[in-house]
């Protein structure tokens, strides 16, 4: 039986329990309601989540956990002259499994019956004809031994299943059982349901926290692998990017990507602070409340589109733009429509809303009564604004400031059209030059084993940029954190 | 008290400082302050007293014009500070607040240093030439506000990190300093204890030397205790304006007097 009628099941089976729970609790108590220690659909909620919970983890581990015993068991039945590492070994294991897979769709089909598929020998039949004609493509001819180990994997499978279906649905109806037993007038359903709840709610929390945890963990690892292949020191300080391709001596410096990227994040803060700042000092202090309803939500729009809009608008308008004034027909400093000007002007276009929303946020939180003991000394709206609000909102400022930085670090496609793929250590800023995380796009998506030191440093690029983000967000939610206790 | 030559030399203009006409004040459509008329003396600690929501608090406020930051107010009627209108469309609300100081129900320091608190007016309205000018008025404010003693010694010390009390009377200094003539307070020791409350009490009798007071409060022990001239406002009108003893002794009101002998309100 597949998972999704067992699902299906055990979801019955939670259904059912949660009407046959609430008419037993009913009953139990002569239908007196009043005498219930819980509203009675709390009884029915907590026959269903002792059926069903248990019985889902149950599967869903099963699920995960059974292809990979029975491929490493499987895996045994493959001569060791046929592969050399661990490689290898799994391009074999994936061809196992699709020959066993296949069988089962053909069978499924009808074009061999259940006894002929299990009989079948590569002596006599030409498999791999066989599966194409049933629309599974297969790299070569089936090896014996991959027949042989296709053929436990499937046998293997078979029973595994039947003895996940027995389990599933013993583990659901004892949980069914138990739930009904407990099922009594003073039994304390609520307690018991809102218990079950909070474990959702810590389910939650944990899954966020184990998957930063996870993609953390993936980094370091890959990163220690490279820094195994590469010199950590040539890596970290090398001043030239120009991987070769196919070994050899390489230069993977980071540091013209760094450069590239500070560059680039400088130039986008230097346009989006003023602008987002001012336009938030006008939207909490100056501005009307019809114009505030109105220009906050168009100023977040913003916000919504999406980044390879923002690099097409690079490329086509700003990028040529400059060029008229800056091109060989102007003041001769730039080359071509990219440059970290190009990719820096139209991030900082994309960050102001970042720096306006929460700027405008923090302002708001500065007391009416900080305003009134200004205004009431004499002061105008723009010395207040000035001496007053600005300073007793500028860490919360700061902290914005930094959380759009690191936005700015992170950036990724407003840098490949805008700025170029050309890794540099340039002051000109109308030089095209190329970041951390564009490099990280070309070195994974390109045609080198995925075991050199050519990708393998895309993770220690994006470890850098982590670490960098990182410190960024922990010293913004720090000083934003700090701020807030200062009127609290 | 000499009730009735007060009231006659009320006529001329030397002695009033406010004289408000006929004020009508509307928050949108509510009708918050009804024909009120007062004149207000030099020198003179008065005191607004009434329930809460009775206007008083929002007629102090029309005295400086703080009511216009707020959208949907509107004040009608004549309000007279040394007999020219300040609601004059040539009046600049912002010179007015300067002359016509005041201090809030909150103790709000800004969050900046003891000295620079109190430096804020006279540096706004450029009544330093130097940097010795302006320690003189810091120090000067703050002997008046009866709070030199305790923070001499630490004027770059953030306000903030003062107590209650002593926040507030900073706040007093800081609004002596730009050298007022009227100040007004509202509420000012609402959220003071009653030591902090003394203090505050006993500063605002030395001011009467040299400024005109006015005082919004919901004690009354503290009107008769500070103020010589007292309002009473109810539901938007001004019930009765007398000498503060006669308020408290003799009223001419049964509204005024059932307030004070504590059964409405």
């Amino acid at each position: 039986m597949s998972a999704f009628w067992l699902l299906m099941i055990i979801l019955a089976l939670a259904a059912m329990g949660f009407i046959l729970g609430r008419s037993r609790a009913i009953s139990s108590v002569q239908g007196d309601r009043r005498q219930l220690h819980s509203l009675p659909n709390y009884y029915g909620f907590n026959v269903a989540m002792l059926a069903f919970v248990p019985a889902v983890l149950m599967l869903g581990a099963w699920v995960i956990i059974q292809p990979m015993l029975i491929s490493g068991q499987v895996s045994t039945h493959i001569p060791e002259a046929l592969y050399e590492d661990a490689g290898q070994l799994n391009l074999i294991m994936s061809d196992v499994k699709r020959v066993a897979d296949g069988l089962d769709l053909a069978v499924a089909l009808g074009a061999m019956t259940a006894d002929a598929s299990s009989q079948l020998n590569t002596d006599t039949t030409d498999i791999r004809a066989m599966l194409g004609e049933v629309g599974v493509a297969l790299g070569g001819d089936v090896d014996p031994s991959v027949l042989t180990a296709a053929q436990e994997m499937r046998a293997k499978t078979v029973s595994g299943n039947l003895f996940m279906t027995i389990v599933v649905l013993v583990v659901a109806g004892a949980g069914f059982i138990a739930a009904m037993m407990m099922t009594r007038g003073d039994f304390r359903a609520r307690n018991a349901v809102e218990g079950g709840v909070k474990a959702l709610l810590i389910g939650a929390a944990s899954i966020a926290i184990l998957t930063t945890v996870g993609i953390v963990l993936s980094l370091i690892f890959n990163t220690i692998t490279f820094f195994g292949l590469f010199p950590a020191g040539d890596f970290l300080f090398g001043l030239t990017w120009s991987p070769e391709g196919r070994g050899g001596s390489e230069h993977l410096g980071i540091l013209p990507l760094l450069w590239g990227t500070i560059y680039i994040s400088i130039v986008a803060l230097l346009v989006a602070v003023p602008i987002g700042l001012f336009a938030a000092v006008y939207l909490s202090e100056y501005a009307s409340r019809a114009t505030r309803a109105f220009a906050k939500p168009l100023l977040e729009v913003l916000a919504g589109i999406p980044t390879i809009v923002y690099g097409l608008f690079a490329l086509t308008v700003v990028g040529p733009l400059l060029v008229n004034f800056f091109g060989a027909d102007g003041l001769g400093w730039m080359q071509g429509a990219r440059s970290v000007m190009t990719a820096g002007l139209v991030m900082g276009i994309m960050l102001i809303p970042f720096v306006s929303s929460l700027s405008d946020d923090i302002i708001n939180a500065v007391p009416q009564a900080m305003r009134d003991g200004s205004y009431g000394l004499g002061a105008t709206r723009s010395e207040t604004v000035k001496q007053v609000v600005l300073p007793a909102a500028l860490p919360g400022i700061v902290g914005a400031v930094l959380l759009a930085a690191s936005r700015a670090i992170g950036e990724t496609m407003i840098v490949v059209m805008g700025a170029g793929a050309a890794a540099r250590l340039d002051l000109n800023p109308f030089e095209a030059m190329t970041t951390v995380t564009a490099k990280i796009v070309s070195q994974l998506t390109g045609d080198s084993d995925f075991a050199s030191p050519e990708a393998l440093v895309a993770f220690a690029l994006g470890m850098t940029l982590f670490l960098l983000t990182l410190g960024l967000n922990v010293l913004a939610l720090y000083i934003v954190r700090k701020y807030r206790e200062q009127y609290e | 008290m000499n009730d009735m030559t007060k009231i006659e030399r009320a006529i001329e203009m030397n002695d009033m400082k406010i004289s408000a006409k006929g004020v009508q004040v509307y928050y949108g459509d509510t009708h918050a302050i009804k024909d009120v008329s007062v004149e207000i003396e030099d020198k003179t600690v008065t005191a607004f007293i009434g329930p809460s929501g009775c206007g008083k608090s929002t007629f102090l406020r029309c005295l400086n014009r703080m009511n216009d930051t707020i959208d949907i107010c509107r004040v009608e009627g004549d309000i007279l500070l040394d007999g020219e209108d300040i609601y004059d469309k040539r009046v600049d609300p912002v010179q007015l607040r300067a002359k016509v100081g005041m201090v809030f129900q909150k103790p709000n320091p800004f969050p900046k240093s003891i000295y620079d608190n109190i430096a804020y007016g006279p540096r706004i309205h450029g009544l330093a030439k130097n940097k010795a000018e302006l320690d003189e008025i810091v120090e000067k404010s703050l002997r008046r506000g009866a709070i030199w003693d305790e923070v001499k010694d630490r004027l770059h010390a953030p306000g903030t990190g003062l107590s209650g009390g002593q926040q507030q009377r900073l706040c007093i200094a800081r609004a002596v300093a730009t050298e007022p003539e009227v100040l007004l307070m509202d509420e000012p020791c609402s959220a003071l204890d009653p030591i902090a409350t003394a203090q505050v009490e006993e500063l605002i009798d030395e001011l009467r030397q040299s400024y005109s007071v006015v005082i919004v409060t919901h004690s009354m022990q503290q009107a008769a205790r500070v103020s010589q001239k007292t309002a009473f406002f109810h539901l938007g009108n001004l019930v009765e304006y007398d000498d503060t003893t006669k308020i408290f002794t003799n009223p001419e009101d049964p509204r005024t007097e059932s307030y004070i002998t504590g059964r409405i309100g």
